[in-house]
């Protein structure tokens, strides 16, 4: 309860007597260029694998002639967007981005590069971690998109080459009921995600205090705390918003 | 001049710095001597901000740093120059980055400027040829080197170092000392320095201040150290056994009668000299009377 009060004056903090607009964007952009870079390859692998599999197990399990093989493709389809591919990416970006957040800042501050920019008179919070946390919520709803895509392109390749289903029959599938507020809603999970993950690694990151062993620590929590509150957040926003 | 009245500072009930008062003059090296954990580098970070004293008050030039509106923090934090014990420097810049942060964040130079303030600041302290070079690159000598032009970039009237020096071997560390020195008389800045470091004394310090368990026991210069009768300070040189310091005593008094009897009744730090200087079996006294004849360091007479 205590660490979620200065969690919360740390994200105050983030806000008042911050640099000027155009140093800020500056470093959200080099951010986000590193976010993006960083994440593109594990996301896409794992979401291509994601909808292989998905695919593969859905076959697997709908054996009933009633049920024609396009609903593989329309499972496929709305397991993946609107769960798979926000929240599994998500977990796999706490893990990577959240990781190397926290692990950054964590080395910045115990070779005291924080107090170098906290002498100049520099408000470190928020020169660090305002364009991290802002880079991480434009950057992750891009990569929720492009997870979207290749776990869908990957229940096809996975669907056709497998011979569970023809390739115009998942085509048809994935084109059933198509409902827009899905994708929507995926991206506003995305972009909450974001903004959990990318907040509490700093939070982890920038108040280590030590040595390597607990810049390594911090890594660590910043990991698992993201994946929990990536979770519970998951399970609040399927409460609200659908 | 940064001037400091009455720094209490406590760290979970711990005492650290008890009532430390003091005057760091303007164009002259002023040093924090004391030993490991007697809380120096917490008052360095009270001076510059970094920590916040329970009490005291802490002036730069007539103006109030501590409990002062922001923005007059912020006006005298950008005159303020720190080179950090690791050096600091951002590791995701090259070395030029580096120096040019402060002069891109704090001042309103153009481009041009800024790279010609960085040349010349790199040029100073030795380092024309590295600009392009990232901070893991570079020796921890030239860290420093890099650290104090960061450092001094923006015109700063008042540059802090914590243990400029450790780490590095004496002859690197007698450089960085000299170009700290000549920085600060040359640019008429405030220099504080933390040391425990005997040699930096005998060499550059203008004045000093002894720290004990955040006490403030002694005050004065390079040229009356050897003079002191605080019994922890006499420790404290004894135990850092130079060759500086002991040349310094038979300028200074001509005779090493009474130095050495403090020695000789004190077993401890004779003990702890011994170990500074294996050569010497009889340890402080042996060792001062050998340098008082003026040999220079290490020549073979110091084995006989
Ligand atoms: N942020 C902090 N929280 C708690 N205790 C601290 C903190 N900073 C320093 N201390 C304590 O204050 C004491 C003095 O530390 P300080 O770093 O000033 O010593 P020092 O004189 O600089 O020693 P050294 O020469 O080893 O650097 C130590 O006992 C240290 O444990
Ligand atoms: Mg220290």
């Amino acid at each position: 309860m205590k660490t979620f009060g200065r969690f919360l004056i740390f994200l105050k903090s983030l806000l008042v007597r911050g640099e000027s607009f155009r140093i800020l964007a500056n470093r959200t952009l080099d951010e986000a260029v590193l976010i993006g870079i960083n994440s593109i390859f594990i996301v896409g692998v794992v979401s291509t694998f994601i909808g292989a599999v998905t695919c593969v197990q859905v076959a697997y399990n709908l054996t009933s002639a009633f049920i024609p093989n396009s609903t593989i493709g329309f499972m496929v389809r709305e397991m993946t967007l609107l769960e798979l591919a926000p929240t599994i990416t998500s977990i796999v970006l706490a893990g990577k981005v959240g990781s190397n957040i926290a692990g950054g800042l964590g080395t910045m501050r115990i070779t005291e590069q924080v107090d170098a920019l906290e002498v100049m008179g520099i408000n470190s919070a928020s020169y660090l971690v305002l364009p991290k946390i802002i880079a991480s919520m434009l950057m992750f709803p891009l990569l929720v998109i492009l997870s979207m895509f290749l776990s869908i392109l990957g229940g096809y390749v996975a669907g056709s080459l497998s011979g569970a289903l023809t390739g115009q029959e998942y085509i048809d599938g994935i084109r059933q009921n198509f409902i827009p507020y899905n994708i929507v809603f995926a991206l506003i999970k995305s972009v909450v995600f974001a903004f959990l993950i990318s907040s509490i690694s700093s939070f982890q990151g920038y108040n280590t205090k030590g040595g390597a062993l607990e810049v390594g620590a911090a890594s660590t929590n910043a990991v698992t705390n993201s994946i929990i509150a990536v979770l519970i957040a998951d399970f609040i926003c399927a409460q609200v918003l659908l | 001049m940064i001037e400091i009245h009455n720094i209490h500072k406590s760290f979970n009930g711990v005492k650290v710095l008890n009532g430390i008062s003091g005057i760091f003059e303007t164009g002259k090296t002023n040093l924090l001597l004391g030993a490991s954990g007697t809380g120096k580098s917490v008052l360095l970070q009270c001076i510059v901000g970094l920590v916040k004293p329970d009490i005291g008050s802490i002036t730069y030039d007539g103006k109030v740093f501590t409990n002062n509106k922001l923005d007059l923090k912020q006006e005298i934090r950008r005159k303020i120059g720190m080179l950090f014990q690791g050096s600091a420097l951002f590791d995701s810049m090259t070395v030029e980055e580096n120096v040019e942060f402060p002069l891109r964040m704090l001042t309103s130079m153009s481009r041009g400027e800024r790279k010609d303030r960085v040349e010349f600041c790199l040029k100073r302290v030795g380092l024309e040829n590295a600009g392009k070079k990232m901070p893991s690159e570079i020796s921890g000598g030239m860290k420093k080197r890099v650290g104090i032009a960061r450092a001094i970039a923006p015109n700063s009237s008042y540059l802090f170092c914590d243990e400029p020096n450790s780490g590095l071997d004496p002859l690197t560390a007698i450089k960085i000392d000299e170009l700290i020195y000549e920085i600060t008389q040359e640019y008429d800045i405030t220099t504080v320095i933390v040391t425990h470091d005997m040699n930096s004394v005998m060499e550059i310090g203008d004045k000093i201040m002894f720290l004990h368990k955040g006490n403030k026991l002694w005050e004065g210069g390079r040229d009356n150290i050897m003079d002191t009768d605080v019994k922890e300070l006499q420790e404290f040189i004894f135990a850092s056994s130079l060759m500086k310091a002991a040349k310094k005593v038979e300028e200074e008094l001509g005779s090493l009668e009474d130095i050495t009897s403090i020695a000789d009744n004190n077993d401890e730090t004779a003990a702890k000299a011994e170990n500074n200087t294996p050569d010497s079996p009889k340890g402080t006294e042996r060792y001062l009377r050998t340098n008082a004849g003026g040999d220079p360091p290490g020549s073979p007479d110091m084995l006989v």
